[in-house]
């Protein structure tokens, strides 16, 4: 090695050290050191117990872990095609020439960016059996009323709709993308005499179809480990109807004190989430389409 | 399009309205939308009641610290991503790029952990230190940026013999206002909206943050709907003044990872 690579070297890794370090204490270090965790029982007060695979043992035996899996799988199976459904409809009626777009945008955007604390007072006020606005709305369709936390069949559905309110995120990445199109295809497939509908079908959705699948992405990971809202909302209530898996993770940690139980469940997650993230990368190149590669 | 705008603004308009009403005021329906005698007060109860003045100065104080950290990490690491060559520089972009997929919920015990080993748990370090290694997302931002410079702006300042250190901090980073502009204002929003670090490493309430401060002020006072909006108002105005001023960088930081506009 030349001294002028040397000296490349050398550089490279001090700009990068900060983010080196922070890989290796923050993520590695921990993923290693939770490996010794899920090996033994610990409250934190009396030395950790080697107990061997002891915890995923009790995890078969302990019903609320299936219980707050189905719980999870249904939140983010629904929801976030759901989620994906409302932001993209959002985009596409933002990327219109109408009056008062900024407004609009600001309307859409403006839930996703609040502290969930504060909208999630608010919601727990629109659910409300009998004063909520949503009742009273659905009372004008002949509907309802409903009694949205309080029964096991609708919390969960209750959480969806509100989280349809939080898709601001999404919708700005996908309207990103949908002004990224460009126009030239888009006018070559009106020559050829494609409508609207198929231009968007045949043009818009392929031109962009990285960007639905990294929102896709990004939607199913933060679904799978979703917590404030029902922390403050619900708290897994009512008959653990929303208990899902970081929730109960959380009170296993931090309120139980199962400092190794509750590092198993964050590993079983995680590899829940690493299987789905794998699968769509697997099916990934069947629908995706990338510039350049044909 | 008006009365799906109305739907999505109905919630915050409810807290409007509910934060500047009387107590026998909030449930009466139809919901009256603009009370007729509007009562400020309730904004200087919700202070009386407990000390949000701590609570504010505690968020800002967390997610100023936070954003500065950020966004200096952002830019020495995504210098050393994007306009430095040396053997293993792919590999460190690779390791980036995982980070920014894995899900952070199985490091949250472990870490909970080294900062209870190293007495950082009860203290604001756990919430603003972490940003200071970067985060992958906001790297990754500011890398794409950093490549559409020219690198001739490197090259002729290594000729008048300026170091790396020099070339980042006086030659690109003022360069890279719009990037920058962008992260401040998403790492500010995500210290000031974080809600499970500051619930896991703070207990003393004179330390709450803003979100953790309204949490306690809907246990105690949950039945004073009026004064609930009232602080749920205080927690949610500062986003909205971010919102407002810097509406542009918030569509930018879309276009800037490259998801986009090609």
């Amino acid at each position: 090695m030349s001294a002028a690579q040397r000296r490349d070297l050398r550089d490279g890794l001090l700009f990068t050290s900060p983010f080196i370090f922070g890989v290796l204490a923050l993520w590695v270090g921990p993923m290693l050191y939770s490996v010794y965790l899920i090996l033994h029982k610990w409250n934190m007060l009396a030395p950790p117990k080697f107990i061997g695979l002891g915890h995923f043992e009790r995890m078969l035996n302990d019903p609320l872990v299936g219980k707050s899996l189905v719980n999870t799988a249904y939140y983010t199976f629904v929801g976030v095609p759901l989620q994906l459904l409302i932001a993209f409809a959002l985009a596409v009626m933002l990327n219109q020439q109408i009056r008062g777009l900024s407004v609009y945008r600001t309307i859409y955007y403006l839930p996703s960016i609040t502290p969930a604390v504060a909208f999630a007072v608010v919601w727990v006020q629109i659910l409300n059996p009998e004063f909520g606005v949503l009742n009273e709305v659905l009372h004008w369709f002949g509907l309802g009323p409903i009694n949205w936390l309080f029964e096991p069949g609708w919390a969960k559905p209750a959480l969806i709709i509100m989280s349809l309110w939080l898709t601001g995120f999404q919708m700005i990445i996908f309207l990103a993308g949908l002004q990224g199109v460009p126009k030239e295809l888009e006018e070559a497939a009106e020559i050829d005499g494609a409508n609207a509908w198929r231009r968007f079908i045949n043009v818009t959705i392929p031109i962009i179809s990285p960007i639905i699948f990294f929102n896709m992405i990004i939607g199913i990971i933060g679904s799978f480990q979703v917590f404030t809202t029902v922390f403050i909302m619900t708290d897994g209530g009512p008959q653990n109807a929303t208990l899902f898996m970081v929730l109960y993770l959380y009170r296993n940690a931090f309120e139980l004190f199962r400092m190794g139980y509750a590092a198993s469940l964050a590993w079983i997650l995680f590899l829940i989430i690493m299987i789905f993230t794998g699968i769509q990368f697997f099916f990934a190149n069947r629908w995706v389409y990338y510039e350049g590669r044909l | 399009m008006i009365a799906l705008g109305l739907t999505f603004l109905m919630p915050l308009a409810w807290v409007v309205s509910t934060s500047l009403k009387l107590p026998g005021q909030v449930f009466i329906t139809p919901i009256e939308w603009i009370p007729t005698a509007p009562k400020w007060d309730n904004y200087f109860e919700v202070f009386r009641r407990l000390p949000f003045h701590l609570f504010i100065r505690n968020s800002f104080f967390v997610s100023i610290m936070g954003t500065i950290g950020m966004v200096l990490s952002s830019l020495t690491v995504a210098y050393g991503l994007s306009r430095l060559r040396w053997p293993g520089r792919d590999f460190v972009f690779t390791v980036l790029l995982a980070t920014m997929m894995l899900p952070a919920v199985v490091t949250m015990i472990p870490v909970f952990i080294i900062f209870k080993e190293i007495n950082w748990v009860g203290t604001f370090y756990p919430l603003w230190v972490p940003a200071w290694f970067g985060a992958a997302f906001y790297i990754f931002l500011m890398r794409q940026y950093m490549l559409t410079l020219p690198l001739e702006l490197d090259e002729a300042a290594k000729i008048d013999g300026a170091s790396n250190f020099r070339i980042l901090w006086q030659v690109i980073a003022p360069l890279c206002g719009p990037a920058v502009a962008t992260i401040t204002i998403f790492a500010f929003l995500q210290h000031y909206n974080a809600f499970m670090e500051p619930l896991i490493y703070i207990s003393k309430s004179e330390m709450y943050t803003l979100p953790l401060g309204l949490l306690w002020f809907k246990g105690r006072f949950g039945n004073f709907w009026h004064l609930v909006m009232a602080a749920s108002m205080i927690t949610i105005l500062p986003v909205i003044v971010i919102f407002f001023f810097a509406q542009r960088q918030f569509v930018q930081g879309a276009q800037f990872t490259g998801l986009a506009g090609r």
